[in-house]
């Protein structure tokens, strides 16, 4: 994929927007499949590499509109049962078509809370877009109706004009509800429920609030502003922020149910316990979980090297281990902190990436060097027990797994060693035992996951939770839809209480 | 935030040597819930400032107050050391890791070093008021840099104080009583070692050899102090374990110290600040 500077998409998009909207007759479908697919404009990638800034720039009104109309509008809208949320997608998309973008922001909210959130971060080829008409239609998902990028469209013009909405808040009940976690699951409960006239109170483990919007996802790819103005319609609602306050620990679930007068609680801690791969010298010095690699630059703030107290690694070389959004985080993260060369190894092919596609394409615009079909053995040593490199093994791909991807088979005697400083560990995460340990009587299963049933209630009464305690690792729409529906259970409770 | 609900006011400041110094903090929600063993996140600025682990050495919940003992000697310890009663601390989070599991055992050595006296102490009265001999064994470089003397008294059944250079107590490292007191028979139950890794890693050594169960408690470079990281990590029996939800207590015949010692050293580079870092290391070199 060329580099096409965002000027220039811009004008292209205003040329053909001025040759379709010029036409009188309506358009036919054979007309909006004819509209180019407008391309995310972007930070250049050589300039990018150096900044932490976002490098998707958003659309112009011009390639909104263009890229609305190519929505065929079709009566089936299978983009809508692709949405974990069920968003009414054609008829935002028809909104921002006819240039009302207040009509598109109002029927997105009624199912997403966290719009500009979910347009940046969805894994849309997956979701909404992967069964796209017009990406059928073309053969491909690439060229499917960018929902996401339309979403994320409306969320920023609502934004940046200063129109968003404090929601209208029920007369008080009287009845209190702990929210545990700030992440994605637990912002959205906490609207939810403050709406119905509910006091809440949200807990945060960090400084600052946001969970992983905050010290994982980092700034090039959703910047801090954008969660800051959810937290700030919160607490604008009335919900009361708590951090640095850690449950299990700085009072236990008992007590908040207890001694601390809460009528119910929501649980989502997240999927906070980084997973290791168990192989030789995985605790050497410059060894990361890709949980600490980001915190450390995005929460800590350790890429400002001159104001930040928090350091990080000066690495040359870096491995990201892993396929996934986290393990392209912190591959470009490794970028834009200096390293001169920096790996991603994974053990399939691209094809099997759970990645967004946008963020491979972002990363390999940057420069990070892909290995596929490959896994580490075991990390080398140097004399001093810092990392000096990585011995890996090659790998093809055999008979399809339990999870239908080809499962990739081991090269006898395909060892090789790459030279590095650094590795940072980017496999996922498992549950984190701080609440578990501390709560008798709340069911876990076997990888630590809280066990909740269809209204996401917990084994406890009154005690709920969502994402990715539940979940196991997962998304940001999906930890939203989760918590949409604990919250409708949880207000249902406690009115009928 | 954190401010709101709790004010972290600084209550009380005293210099305890050149560069320890011991603070009595408002924080009633830590000090009702901490326990022997456990520690605390300290940040004095939420935008910038680093997260660090610091040892609780006392608590008051009725004053609703902690007690934290420090070494000023990286940008946050310094910055600390630089504030004074009534300034408010930006972050304090706790508190945290498992709690030292408390019994009668029978006799209890607690070997603390330099700084590490101060996580011992709240160790040692627990120990004591769960029925046990306590026998302490502190040491420090010189005179000037032992803390917490009176206090250790106060609940030891036998106090033996080692120095480096003589200046009070034995000229001696704290390895060398321990040694004596596991000839004994009956030898200790169990110690206890807190101090500089290299210290601890020593008394392992030292006790290993008459069985004599030995808990260490770490201290590593942690950012968020609840498993979110994992940057503490040690290695212990050939598993990894995580010092901030696992710890940070371990069997110290089982932790694998030079690993935790070059993780320590992860940012010297970065690190300018931190060369002063001396305060009882010394007690490296076996008896």
């Amino acid at each position: 994929m060329t580099y096409i500077p965002a000027e220039t998409l811009a004008a292209e998009a205003k040329k053909t927007w001025a040759e379709v909207s010029a036409k009188k007759e309506p358009l036919k479908p054979k007309d909006r499949m004819a509209i180019p697919a407008q391309e995310m404009p972007s930070q250049d990638p050589a300039i990018r590499r150096s900044n932490m800034e976002e490098v998707a720039l958003g659309y112009s009104a011009e390639e909104a509109r263009l890229e609305a109309l190519r929505c065929l509008q079709c009566t089936t809208a299978p983009c809508i049962a692709g949405c974990p949320v069920s968003i009414n997608i054609p008829g935002f998309i028809q909104a921002i078509a006819d240039g009302d973008n207040k009509k598109a922001i109002d029927i997105l909210k009624e199912s997403s809370l966290l719009p500009a959130v979910c347009g940046r971060v969805c894994p849309q080829e997956t979701q909404c877009q992967a069964p796209c008409t017009v990406g059928k239609a073309l053969k491909s998902v690439d060229k499917a109706v960018s929902i996401g990028r339309l979403e994320r469209y409306v969320a920023d013009w609502e934004r940046e004009n200063g129109l968003m909405e404090i929601p209208a808040i029920k007369p008080n009940t009287g009845k209190k509800v702990g929210i545990i976690g700030t992440g994605p699951a637990g912002l959205t409960v906490a609207a939810d429920i403050r709406r119905e006239g509910h006091d809440v109170t949200l807990f945060e483990a960090f400084h600052k609030p946001g969970g992983v919007m905050v010290y994982g996802i980092p700034e090039f790819r959703l910047p801090k502003a954008i969660v800051q103005k959810e937290i700030d319609t919160l607490t604008a609602m009335g919900c009361e922020l708590k951090t640095n306050f850690v449950i299990g620990r700085t009072r236990k679930i008992s007590d908040l149910l207890g001694e601390d007068g809460f009528d119910a609680l929501f649980i989502g801690t997240g999927a906070g316990l980084p997973r290791f791969m168990n192989i030789e010298g995985e605790n050497l010095v410059g060894v990361y979980s890709a949980n600490e690699y980001l915190t450390r630059s995005n929460l800590m703030r350790a890429y400002d090297k001159e104001r930040a107290a928090t350091p990080v690694f000066d690495s040359e070389r870096v491995a990201v281990l892993g396929g996934g959004n986290v393990a392209m985080d912190a591959a470009r993260t490794a970028v834009r902190l200096g390293a001169k060369e920096v790996y991603l190894i994974y053990r399939r092919t691209e094809v099997e990436m759970p990645a967004r596609v946008e963020e491979v394409a972002h990363a390999k615009e940057e420069g990070v060097i892909f290995h596929f079909l490959q896994n580490p053995k075991r990390i080398l040593s140097d004399e001093r027990g810092w990392v000096r490199g990585i011995e890996c093994l090659r790998y093809e791909l055999g008979e399809p797994d339990a999870s239908g991807r080809r499962r990739p088979v081991e090269i006898k005697g395909s060892e090789f060693e790459i030279e590095l400083d650094t590795v940072i560990v980017a496999i996922g995460n498992d549950s984190n035992p701080l609440i578990r340990q501390t709560t008798p009587g709340l069911e876990t299963n076997k990888w630590g996951n809280i066990i909740v049933d269809e209204n996401g209630k917990s084994s406890i009464e009154r005690i709920y939770a969502g994402g990715d305690i539940v979940l196991g690792a997962a998304t940001v729409i999906l930890a939203m839809g989760e918590g949409r529906k604990a919250a409708a259970a949880m207000n249902k409770m406690l009115a009928n209480s | 935030m954190g401010a709101c609900n709790e004010m972290n006011r600084i209550l009380d400041k005293k210099r305890l040597s050149e560069t320890v110094y011991s603070m009595r903090v408002e924080a009633p929600l830590i000090a009702r819930e901490r326990k022997a063993g456990q520690f605390i996140i300290l940040q004095l600025c939420e935008d910038f400032g680093e997260r660090i682990p610091l040892t609780v050495a006392d608590a008051d919940p009725a004053e609703g107050s902690i007690t934290i003992i420090f070494q000023a000697v990286g940008k946050t310890t310094r910055k600390l050391a630089g504030m004074d009663v009534g300034d408010k601390i930006a972050a304090l989070v706790g508190p945290l890791g498992t709690p030292t599991h408390i019994e009668n055992f029978g006799t209890v050595v607690c070997v603390g070093g330099g700084i590490g006296v101060a996580p011992l102490h709240p160790i040692a009265q627990a120990m004591k008021a769960a029925g046990n001999t306590v026998i302490i064994i502190m040491g420090a470089r010189n005179k000037e840099l032992l803390i917490l003397e009176d206090e250790m008294r106060a609940i030891a059944d036998e106090l033996i104080i080692c120095t480096d250079d003589g200046s009070v107590g034995r000229k001696c490292l704290v390895t060398e009583p321990l040694k004596e007191l596991c000839e004994q028979n009956p030898k200790p139950d169990l110690a206890v070692a807190i101090g500089p890794p290299v210290m601890m890693k020593f008394c392992a050594a030292t006790t290993r050899p008459y069985a004599v169960p030995t808990q260490v408690s770490l201290n590593t470079i942690m950012v968020d102090g609840t498993g979110m990281c994992g940057g503490c990590r040690v290695t212990v029996g050939n598993e990894t374990k995580f010092v901030c939800v696992d710890g940070p207590e371990f069997d110290g015949h089982l932790v694998d110290f030079d690993n935790m010692m070059n993780r320590l050293n992860s940012y010297k580079k970065q690190e300018t600040t931190d060369h002063q870092c001396k305060v009882g290391t010394k007690a490296g070199e076996p008896a």
